[in-house]
């Protein structure tokens, strides 16, 4: 059973949306009624100082953890309790804060392993790896070659990731994750730890994806530059607790906001 | 009925001891290290193998006192020549390395000190004692030796609490079992502590192969005995000394109950060539446990965090 | 300067996809397969065929089984040896009930038949892993020596427990001689080794190295973690189970329960790390090493005049497996396959260093 496409939905319209969802560990209560909506096509941020839920608030949309209380919808269909693969499934693709790529396999071989779910010939055609089985894997090479290009990752495409320097990880990684062609693309932090050559490539791919392949993108990162420039909404968490929502400047002007990042004398 | 199968059941308990004094070498070394380390068996034969050859040739006391040192010198080499360039691997190419030396520690120990089937004198006397002649008709046959074996890993186990507990070495054990990294930064040599674990794990299987040794001699079957340790640490948790201990008990009781009454009825229900279900009693048991309880009796929860 | 793909362009992504994408490794495997099919039985011996080509064959099929479960899915076993009893017990009993059956059809069946058992024992590593899961599939190698040795069925009720086959022919072919043993095995083993080649160079293989590497970044693009585990459990044991068949059959003859213990799931998962975890090729060579070192060790001593005792010589092959698994650990994870592919960039480059 597949998720309805996301083509059903319009531009502008709600893609995804959280509604009271609170998650806790034990005692720690890690997001606290927290509510928002990602819209098709915007690039949402999520900002928040250290700790405020947000990788959390990531967990929760592609199954990682699940909330105590709270209703999730996506495309339209509420969901109960949902494991990450169903995630991908219904087309939410997802990067880490700290890479999580296959080090064993080449880069080709992990962008390749994005496609996985979109491929359908069994286990017996594969033996033989002729006819249908050899077409499907040339189709998706051939696929998965148009992001290595837009990636500009062509020549590194056969060398183990683990012996990737760390900026072309992240890269590979994004490479995997728009290999699902997903409708909404979830960034943790694709930014981190990057010299601000590697940031403003890493900017202009994630605008162009945006733009070109038209998919929704929601984002945790640090740098305020960077939020300010690429996202079209913010939305603010502290402590677990939502404090602001809205377009990067008010965002800027909003005094919770200010005070939640510097800190303010009760 | 009910004398021989209390008999049953206390000599499962003993070798429930046998297993628990493997099972706490491979916990010490686990706890310290995260080396889950499948050639504790194999020291544990080589460990008998010094013992019995030595104390040939010259007095018990004196041979276990060989036997430590070169326990420790084994631990120092293993130290040396395979923990100490694994350092960072992942927890299963260590297993996978003490599987390694399993093997050549079996062939080394039988190229040392031959491979027939030696016996270790403790110089307890072999006459069973009867207990309890007032209650059953009879009374309880127990051996000597088993109760020697009992009251032996109790000493040892209390001699580790007090260790751990009361000296540096025991504190800066605990500091590395808890955090690796932590410990390092404050000042604590992991490679030190290492040797240590690994010197007394080496002093643990003294102990149980010298038990073990007493009661059915000392031979290469003893390594492949010892493997049992492994359900038992999955029912006692990799962490906890009483785990292993009390893991140990219930899985030599068990498989010895149901050696003693199950294997009967499965024998006649399915025409069976023979017993001898406790060749896996004790594996299937863990298999078991692993499926509803995964961290075991006393282990710590093992929290995934993303 | 052999050994050079200079002017060799790949012009589509079909040839670059291909099993061996440089000419000279194509013909090199053709060359290995006609050796093996036409040239080797021109001179090679009962012992040579007996000792040496049918063990490292037949091992290496089994080892190439563990490679997928271990190697390319990450999943522990040191159940090898029980599966491999239950491909032998279902093809003998398959072969005994059924005495016209096709040889082809018994060897299927033990497969099949070491495959839902695979499944059946791989079910728990859903929830566990690594070395606890090396300690449930113990629990299946226990259990399982433990059926065929003591259910009778089994053995059709042999009083001494031992079972064997004889006159086995295909399509009326006799495979009787050790020449005719070896040639189906080989032809068994180069079907079966391409067959998983193509399967780990493909979807199914890019799931269960993922799995491998990271379970949880493989849950994020889609994979399944049942069906990654339990299909690597299935294909694994598939090819240990006809591993074990052929072994029963076409190496022993006759044979017992204690064939398949668990010293036999050792040397497999031994032949894994030494050829390399994670490689075809690897399985073959790990395969050929262990069966040739304990022969090595028997005619070493007589040729350099040291006498040594059978029991030194077991004693010494246990030391040097051992030492090599460690080393191998250490120095080269990857064993000798990446050896080989070391090798074979040096001899892209020769006779200029870099």
């Amino acid at each position: 059973m597949r998720a309805p496409a996301a083509s059903d939905i319009a531009a502008g319209e709600v893609l995804l949306s959280l509604e009271n969802v609170s998650l806790s560990f034990g005692g720690v209560r890690a997001i606290r009624d927290v509510s928002f909506d990602i819209k098709k096509g915007e690039v949402r941020a999520i900002i928040g100082p250290n700790g405020a839920g947000k990788t959390s608030m990531l967990n929760v949309i592609n199954g990682f953890y699940q909330p105590q209380q709270g209703r999730i919808t996506f495309k339209g269909r509420t969901r109960s309790t949902m494991r990450p693969y169903d995630a991908a499934r219904g087309g939410i693709a997802r990067t880490f804060q700290n890479v999580a790529l296959f080090k064993g396999m080449s880069a080709l071989d992990n962008i390749m392993a994005g496609r996985t779910l979109r491929m359908r010939r069994g286990l017996l055609w594969q033996l033989l790896r002729v006819g249908p089985a050899l077409k499907e894997e040339i189709e998706h090479r051939e696929r998965v070659e148009e992001i290595i290009d837009f990636l500009e990752i062509q020549a590194i495409r056969k060398v183990l990731v683990a012996r990737l320097p760390y900026g072309l990880q992240k890269r590979v990684e994004l490479g995997r994750a728009l290999a699902m062609e997903p409708d909404l693309l979830l960034l943790d932090e694709p930014m981190a730890g990057m010299n601000l050559e590697e940031k403003e490539d890493m900017s202009r791919f994630i605008v162009d994806v945006n733009e070109h392949y038209g998919t929704t993108i929601a984002l945790i990162e640090h740098d305020m530059g960077v939020v300010m420039d690429l996202s079209d909404r913010v939305v603010v968490l502290d402590h677990g607790v939502k404090i602001a929502d809205a377009t990067p400047d008010e965002v800027k002007r909003d005094q919770n906001v200010i005070d939640a990042y510097l800190g303010v004398a009760h | 009925m009910l004398g021989p199968i209390l008999e049953t059941l206390i000599g499962g308990l003993m070798t429930g001891v046998l297993y628990a004094l493997v099972a706490l070498g491979f916990v010490l070394i686990f706890k310290a290290s995260g080396v889950f380390n499948f050639a504790q068996g194999s020291m544990v034969l080589f460990a008998a193998l010094s013992v019995a050859r030595l104390s040939e040739v010259m007095p018990l006391i004196v041979a276990v006192l060989i036997a430590i040192v070169i326990m420790v010198a084994l631990a120092y080499a293993i130290e040396f020549l395979v923990l100490r360039r694994l350092v960072n691997q992942e927890g299963i190419i260590l297993f996978m390395a003490t599987l390694g030396i399993a093997y050549f520690l079996e062939g080394f120990g039988e190229a040392v000190w031959g491979s027939d089937i030696y016996k270790i004198n403790l110089g307890i006397s072999k006459n069973p004692l009867f207990l309890f002649e007032g209650i059953f008709p009879g009374g309880l046959l127990i051996d000597r030796e088993e109760i020697a074996a009992a009251v032996a890993c109790a000493i040892l186990v209390a001699g580790l609490a007090i260790f751990f507990q009361v000296t540096r070495v025991g504190r800066a054990l605990r500091a590395v079992a808890d955090d690796h990294q932590a410990a390092q930064s404050v000042g604590i040599p992991l490679n030190y502590i290492w040797l240590i674990v690994w010197a007394v794990s080496g002093i643990v299987a003294i102990a149980a192969g010298m038990v073990w040794g007493s009661k059915l001699g000392v031979q290469f079957s003893i390594s492949l005995v010892a493997l049992k340790a492994l359900p038992v640490l999955i029912l006692g948790g990799f962490t906890s000394i009483p785990g292993a201990i009390i893991g140990g008990l219930i899985i030599g009781a068990g498989e010895k109950l149901a050696e003693v009454l199950l294997s009967p009825m499965l024998v006649k229900w399915f025409d069976l060539a023979g017993g001898g279900i406790e060749n896996w009693f004790a594996y299937v048991l863990a298999l078991v446990f692993l499926l509803f309880r995964p961290q075991g009796l006393f282990g710590e929860r093992i929290i995934e965090r993303i | 300067m052999l050994y050079r793909e200079a002017g060799q362009f790949k012009t589509s992504y079909r040839s670059d996809q291909a099993i061996f994408p440089i000419v000279q490794d194509r013909w090199f495997m053709w060359g290995l397969i006609a050796f093996g099919f036409l040239v080797l039985p021109l001179f090679a011996n009962q012992y040579l065929y007996t000792e040496v080509l049918i063990p490292v064959l037949i091992l290496s099929l089994a080892a190439i089984g563990l490679n997928i479960l271990t190697g390319y899915c990450g999943q522990l076993s040191l159940g090898t040896g029980g599966f491999m009893a239950v491909g032998a017990y279902a093809s003998y009993n398959l072969l005994l009930r059924l005495p016209d059956t096709n040889l082809i059809v018994v060897f299927l069946f033990g497969g099949l038949m070491a495959m839902l058992v695979g499944v059946l024992f791989g079910i728990p590593s859903l929830r566990i892993k690594g070395f606890y899961l090396a300690v449930a599939t113990l629990a299946s190698q226990f259990f399982l020596e433990w059926v065929f040795a003591r259910v009778k069925w089994f053995t059709n009720y042999a009083p001494s427990g031992s079972v064997a086959v004889a006159n086995l022919d295909l399509f009326g072919f006799p495979i009787q001689t050790p020449q005719q043993k070896y040639l189906f095995v080989l032809a068994v083993v180069v079907v079966l080794g391409f067959a998983a080649k193509n399967l780990v160079r493909g979807r199914i293989g890019r799931m269960w190295m993922a799995m491998r590497d990271m379970d949880i970044a493989a849950e994020i693009i889609g994979i399944r973690p049942l069906h990654a585990k339990l299909s690597a459990f299935a294909v694994s044991s598939f090819y240990i189970g006809v591993a074990g068949a052929l072994w029963a059959f076409l190496r022993l003859g006759s044979w017992e329960p204690l064939a398949f213990d668990i010293n036999r799931s050792f040397q497999i998962l031994f032949m894994v790390i030494i050829g390399g975890l994670g490689s075809i090729l690897g399985s073959f060579l790990g395969a050929a090493f262990i069966v040739l070192i304990p022969i090595f060790l028997n005619q070493a001593p007589g040729l350099l005049g040291v006498p040594l005792s059978t029991a030194m010589i077991s004693h010494l092959e246990f030391m040097i497996f051992g030492v090599m698994i460690v080393f191998f650990l250490i120095v080269e994870p990857h064993g000798f396959a990446r050896l080989w592919a070391i090798a074979k960039e040096k001899l892209r480059l020769w006779p200029f260093p870099y």
